[in-house]
């Protein structure tokens, strides 16, 4: 059950802003896009899994579209090659669209400082929650779904449209 | 009678002479190694004669020895024989300079792959290769990466630099010593501004 | 970067074949490789696999690390398994540098070696069902890779990559919950796997997807290089275990279960065979971890101390405890100059391990033989001619971990 936002309530009625209810529905109901390339993929079916239960958070339906999909969550390294991949599959989501990097390789290129891993995938992407771990738990993995949960119901409405997410968005090349 | 080591180093003077040379057997393997130009005939022998064959490419590797000029470059073949149970490791040296070696993908189909990998690593050119280009790293690159004289760490990367781990730079986090030069022009004011 | 990772092939507008791409990204957790398929309306005609999406060049970084901290790295090759790689890495480098192990210390590593396979066969036969529409398989199987996960936690403390032992044994002894966890594993997961077998083994739809896709012949097989499940489908018994033991499976009875065709519906009844070919070897294992009485059963490692991190209180009371675990830390341990080819039966296949030492502190050369990266070449030669949904059944029976296929 999820809690009711904050209004003025009376018979037949209640009052509250647009911004709380469309966070509210939204945050409870992630279609995520598991972007699963090595170990911690491995970490995400677990948690996909009964004894887990990420379903349990509104994340019944995983989708393999990214214009289906609300969360794109980077699972593994990414390495070079991979980069523009990634790219391209964050462009083709739709607004409003956010970002985990689950891992420290994604994070940060974990213990793999090479000359063929991308040192996190916030050198092409903006991330809005990073999860570490070397695989995180999965215990860690709802936790970071969790605050992209807070992120989502906190979010206002103007956010997409205003002039510093196009300055984080030009910072990457996205137009 | 069973095949023991003695007996193939023995077949293989009989038939190669002075081409095979340097036999040992480190923990058990027995080892040599034969001119590059030799090496599909070696392979060949191993596989085709009923007593020996050996069948099976276990392994297709290379190493670089930047110590020995004129041998730099080792390609490694590790072959298996199924039905007797024994392992055999034959190496072929080629100088770095003009890298070719015959390719083994007429005799074993997996030698394909393993011969990419290893053009990917050390620029070994197989010579009769059906494909040959890189296959685990990008189709750009132009060096090859295993070299000994080639730095792990990407030189390029701007989150793990000096200034990130208080090794020197400029925002002073207290352990600077000397500037040691490695930042470039734009991390000499504020490294923050990069960062979105 | 490039702007197209794809390239399309020369002429490809005028031709009459589809092109289609298989592309990196997965909608299944296979791992990220790609194919491009040339189709002839719904049949396929040639592949152009590209791998490479996750390389992250664990033979160089061996080069710089010592042997211990390469251990981690071992881990992340065949992530499903990942204690079978650290057991295959200390058992190299025991080779090269001559330790021996006692008994017990074999047995504990088949219990842990074994349960690692058993793991590794569930994904992937569970996955075989997911990618022909049947999910349940996979939920209901996943509920006891957790009970194997816990018996992990117990021993080394991580679920997945393991890290697990050392040169020479092990950290710390199997403690009571461990045992216990083990004996719930024992009783309980015989009947579950019994009924993931009653619903696929015989099932119509199954057998009509998975029966005459993607078969090889033991020829074709061998010539390719296919070791592992893949090879013993096809009807060669090559089995690592048997031909060169290590770490005393010879004192174990079991069976190789051998395949006819090769093709996916005999791969996965190969699996599923060796999942209960490993569960009899685990009770084995069990029992005679068990005969060992009193002092015998605190044995957990070698007695090396040059290779093997002494106790904390001998550290701080001992001097050559401390000489010795400031070396071993430090990497300063004294390897002999030498090469060596040792190798494992992994869940795919031969997993080997050449090691030239020069002497120094790091390896001059690591190599790891990877057996998907042998064995996904054969790729194009399963799948001529058949259909698409053909391909995506042998992908996944092939079981192409794509963290060991790059390393």
């Amino acid at each position: 059950m999820a809690d009711m936002p904050e209004g003025h309530q009376g018979e037949g009625f209640f009052a509250t802003s647009l911004n709380s209810v469309i966070g509210l529905a939204r945050k409870n109901s992630i279609w995520p896009l598991p972007f699963a390339t090595s170990c911690c993929g491995i970490e995400f079916m677990a948690t996909m899994g009964s004894h887990y239960d990420l379903a349990r958070f509104g994340s019944e339906r995983v989708g393999f579209s990214p214009r289906q999909c609300d969360l794109l969550m980077v699972m593994g390294t990414i390495a070079k090659k991979m980069g523009p991949v990634v790219k391209q599959v964050y462009l083709q989501m739709a607004e409003p669209r956010w970002v985990i990097a689950v891992g420290a390789c994604a994070s940060s290129g974990g213990i793999f400082d090479t000359y063929s891993v991308l040192q996190g995938i916030d050198q092409v992407v903006p991330v809005d929650v990073y999860v570490p771990g070397c695989p995180p738990r999965p215990e860690a993995i709802i936790d970071g779904v969790m605050r992209i949960q807070d992120l989502v119901g906190k979010e206002s409405l103007r956010r997409r449209n205003s002039q510093q997410y196009k300055a984080l968005l030009d910072g990457y090349g996205i137009q | 009678m069973s095949l023991t080591n003695e007996h193939i180093k023995q077949r293989l003077t009989e038939k190669f002479g002075e081409q095979v040379s340097a036999f040992s057997e480190p923990y058990g393997m027995l080892t040599f190694e034969s001119p590059k130009d030799f090496n599909l005939k070696v392979l060949n022998f191993l596989f085709d004669d009923e007593e020996l064959r050996f069948r099976f490419l276990t392994d297709l590797c290379a190493v670089h020895y930047p110590d020995k000029p004129g041998n730099e470059l080792a390609v490694v073949y590790h072959l298996h024989n199924l039905q007797d149970n024994i392992r055999i490791r034959f190496k072929v040296y080629t100088d770095i300079n003009k890298p070719d070696v015959y390719t083994a993908t007429g005799l074993f189909s997996s030698a394909n792959w393993m011969e990419r990998e290893t053009y990917d690593f050390y620029g070994i050119n197989f010579v009769g290769h059906p494909n040959l280009k890189r296959i685990l790293n990008v189709d750009e690159m132009d060096y090859f990466p295993l070299r000994k004289q080639y730095p792990l760490e990407d030189q390029s990367r701007i989150d793990k630099d000096d200034e990130m781990f208080g090794r020197g730079g400029t925002i002073g986090f207290g352990t600077e010593k000397t500037d040691h030069g490695t930042l470039t022009e734009s991390h000499k004011t504020n490294v923050g501004n990069d960062i979105v | 970067m490039s702007e197209q990772h794809i390239k399309l092939p020369e002429g490809s507008i005028e031709k009459t074949t589809t092109t289609l791409n298989l592309g990196p990204t997965h909608p299944a957790t296979h791992g990220v490789m790609q194919n491009i398929l040339e189709l002839d309306g719904e049949r396929i005609v040639s592949t152009e696999q590209t791998i490479g999406y996750i390389h992250r060049a664990f033979e160089k970084i061996a080069e710089r690390r010592p042997l211990y901290q390469i251990t981690p790295l071992t881990d992340r090759l065949n992530y499903c398994s990942s204690p079978i790689n650290n057991m295959g890495w200390h058992i190299t480098c025991e080779k090269l540098l001559g330790v021996k192990t006692p008994k017990r210390v074999d047995y504990l590593r088949i219990i842990i070696m074994e349960l690692a396979r058993v793991s590794d066969h569930l994904i992937c036969n569970s996955i075989v069902g997911v990618d022909s529409g049947a999910y349940t398989g996979f939920l209901y199987v996943m509920q006891y890779r957790e009970l194997i996960y816990e018996i992990y936690e117990e021993v080394c403390g991580s679920r997945l990559t393991t890290n697990i032992g050392r040169i020479g044994g092990f950290e710390r002894n199997f403690n009571d919950i461990a045992f216990q966890k083990l004996e719930k594993f024992l009783k309980e997961f015989p009947k579950v796997w019994k009924e993931f077998e009653n619903l696929f083994n015989r099932n119509r739809i199954f057998m009509e997807r998975t029966i005459g896709a993607g078969p090889i012949s033991a020829d074709r097989a061998l010539n390719y290089g296919f070791t592992g499940p893949n090879l013993r489908a096809a009807g060669v018994d090559y089995d690592v275990r048997i031909h060169s033991p290590y770490s005393s499976y010879e004192d174990f009875q079991f069976t190789v279960p051998v395949g006819t065709t090769g093709d996916c519906y005999d791969r996965f009844l190969v699996r599923n065979e060796e999942i209960w070919q490993s569960m009899s070897i685990i009770e084995q294992a069990y029992k005679k971890v068990q005969e060992f009485k009193g002092a015998e059963a605190e044995i957990y490692h070698a007695d090396v101390p040059e290779y093997y991190l002494p106790p904390k209180k001998d550290v701080y009371t001992k001097m050559e405890a401390l000489i010795w675990h400031f070396k071993i830390i430090m990497g300063e341990i004294d390897m002999p100059a030498g090469e060596v080819y040792q190798s494992v039966e992994g869940a795919n296949g031969e997993l080997g391990f050449y090691f030239i030492s020069d002497g120094g502190r790091t390896p001059y050369r690591l190599h790891f033989r990877r057996p998907c990266f042998v064995y996904y070449q054969a790729y194009e030669e399963l799948t001529k001619g058949a259909m698409l949904s053909d391909a995506i059944i042998v992908m996944s029976s092939l079981n192409l971990i794509a963290g060991e296929m790059d390393a």
